[in-house]
């Protein structure tokens, strides 16, 4: 009996060691799988900031163009006889409409978050979260085609000129940041921690009185969460705003005329610059302003949240 | 009685903005539609555009757009759906899955055109792999992982703790737990995402500018060799897709019906948006009931 019994304890401890083999390689397979999957995300965005820096930097590095007159000089013309690389007309043009896009879809933005969550939240989030969601769903070159067959011709009847200028491109871009904007909006009144809302009313608060002296002021940060990453939206669009804003290389002096933005520069004059000239760095040396701004949006966010758990 | 007053203005204020946003998007959508669906005809959506003559077509176009949304789509769900795992299921909180975090807040908030740019100098010209499909589904990977990684999280974290404890009970590794219990609860919800995703990347232009190309060479639609010039599925040949062909129609077109081809094309481009959300509300709904037995779902 005995062998037997030994030989049966034997066979088990070798399947279960065999099972132990094949528990070890199935956990390291998933584990080495999907760490290579993470270790991609980050080689990409560290190759994403190299690639991108060392070609900006190399116009001031390389073709010895200074600081000052990048990021003051107003005079752009690369092809001019003294060249000169002032990119401050665009720089101006990108911050220009991304505020003043801002300062147009946040109301709007903050009324559509108030009226689904604090009016009719049922019907609201019936009617207007799904409109919302199509809304960030179209594409921007299609806001763009919107912008320039309806915007344009309308600001030319209402206001003379040519209708395509800042005025245009901030119109565009807001109804663009509006899904943005609303939908992390209506995120965080939903998420109000609870019993404020229902103590402000019992103390017999309206509605207009709990919203503006409970709710806006406890979710502040979180509503300007919503506004600063849709500024983030609108100074990294390029199509949609190239297409209205007309890509005069001066600094506009009223609403209505003619002006670039970085990224619309990028998209026209990549293609026509030669890899490596001073123009061509040039270039880059705006894709690294609008990559340093997306540092400083993610990192105001950052702070923002922190300021929210608080 | 004061405060009455001002909260009823307030109401109506903001209920006064919220029906404009609706008006502004159905005005936006009718307007969409109504210029440009009249122009959709079979011959539309199948013949080469033309340059300089009127009535041209968006054919390779449409076919380059689903073609490279495919591409991408092969690119992205492994990668995607590998991180969004381990960020679900084995990243331990720490230094190490903040930093992780942060790269993918950072790489999604990234400008298209930048990445458009990265693909240029990266993969056009330092790979070599020159304007063309491959490098255009490169360049809307990196676009479109962010997103992925982040859909994948969040469904993993939505599949019920007692799924993965039943499996750990079970004596089962952690891989096979994953793999076997936890991806057909989460995948409803990871398809779903994904059917989002493409619905984005259908649309995306400005990071196929540099990377596809804004041209299509003339393409012999019955030669499916993968390798030859003009087949096309060739993906080292370039490839201008239907957004980016909005764009240029509208910024550079010189045929005499260039608006009407420009309203065409997007309403092409947003009906097939509109049904890549349909579908994935559809679906997430079917599969709901089917794994709940819910007789309807609000």
């Amino acid at each position: 009996m005995e062998p037997i019994e030994g030989k049966a304890y034997m066979e088990q401890n070798k399947r279960s060691r065999g099972m132990k083999e094949r528990h070890y390689w199935e956990e390291w397979t998933g584990r080495i799988y999907t760490s290579v999957c993470v270790v991609f995300l980050v080689a990409v965005i560290v190759s994403i900031v190299y690639f991108v820096a060392s070609k900006g930097v190399a116009t001031f590095a390389v073709n010895g163009v200074s600081l000052q007159e990048f990021f003051f000089g107003t005079k752009w013309s690369p092809d001019g006889e003294p060249k000169s690389f002032g990119a401050l007309p665009f720089i101006t043009g990108s911050f220009a409409v991304t505020v003043l896009a801002a300062l147009i879809a946040s109301p709007l933005s903050l009324c559509a978050a108030l009226f689904m969550t604090e009016i009719v939240p049922k019907s609201g989030k019936r009617i207007l979260q799904p409109a919302i969601e199509l809304l960030s769903g179209i594409p921007s070159v299609v806001y763009g085609f919107v912008g320039l067959t309806v915007i344009v011709p309308l600001l030319r009847d209402v206001f003379g000129g040519q209708g395509i200028g800042i005025l245009a491109g901030c119109l565009v871009l807001s109804v663009m940041i509006l899904p943005t904007i609303t939908s992390i909006m209506a995120d965080a009144l939903s998420s109000l921690p609870g019993g404020l809302r229902e103590s402000s009313y019992a103390l017999g608060a309206t509605r207009w009185q709990t919203i503006a002296r409970v709710i806006i002021p406890t979710l502040l940060p979180a509503l300007l969460t919503g506004i600063i990453l849709g500024m983030a939206r609108a100074f990294g669009e390029a199509l949609a705003v190239q297409m209205v804003i007309g890509n005069a290389p001066h600094i506009p002096q009223s609403l209505l005329e003619s002006a670039s933005t970085l990224t619309s520069v990028i998209t026209l004059s990549m293609g026509n610059t030669a890899m490596g000239s001073v123009h061509n760095n040039a270039l880059w040396s705006m894709a690294l302003v609008l990559l340093l701004m997306t540092f400083i949006f993610v990192l105001l966010v950052r702070l923002l949240e922190r300021r929210n758990r608080i | 009685m004061k405060a009455k007053t001002t909260d009823k203005i307030a109401t109506f204020v903001i209920c006064f903005f919220a029906l404009f946003i609706v008006a502004l998007l159905v005005g936006l959508l009718g307007f969409i539609l109504a210029r440009g669906v009249s122009h959709i005809s079979f011959d539309f959506l199948t013949s080469a555009p033309q340059t300089l003559r009127a009535g041209g077509g968006i054919g390779p176009q449409l076919f380059n757009s689903v073609f490279l949304l495919i591409l991408t789509l092969i690119i992205t769900i492994p990668i995607g759906w590998g991180a969004g795992i381990y960020m679900a299921q084995y990243a331990k909180p720490g230094k190490i899955t903040d930093f992780i975090r942060l790269v993918v807040e950072v790489l999604s908030s990234f400008p298209s055109i930048v990445i458009g740019l990265f693909g240029l100098l990266l993969i056009v010209n330092t790979f070599n792999f020159g304007f063309s499909l491959l490098s255009g589904a490169l360049a809307l990977a990196v676009f479109n992982l962010p997103l992925m990684v982040r859909t994948t999280e969040q469904a993993f974290r939505a599949v019920p703790k007692e799924q993965k404890e039943a499996g750990l009970a079970l004596g089962l590794s952690k891989w096979k737990i994953i793999t076997s219990i936890l991806l057909p609860a989460a995948l409803p919800s990871l398809i779903t995402g994904t059917i989002l995703a493409a619905g984005r990347i259908f649309g995306e232009a400005a990071a196929l500018l540099f990377t596809a190309g804004m041209s299509t060479p003339p393409l012999d639609f019955t030669d499916w060799n993968p390798l030859h010039a003009r087949s096309p599925i060739n993906p080292m040949r370039p490839a201008e897709t239907l957004a980016v062909h909005i764009w240029k129609v509208n910024s550079e077109g010189i045929a005499p019906d260039s608006k009407d081809i420009a309203a065409g094309a997007s309403a092409v481009l947003v009906l097939l948006v509109l049904a890549f959300n349909l579908i994935a509300r559809w679906f997430g709904r079917v599969v709901y009931r089917r794994l709940t037995a819910a007789k309807r779902m609000d």
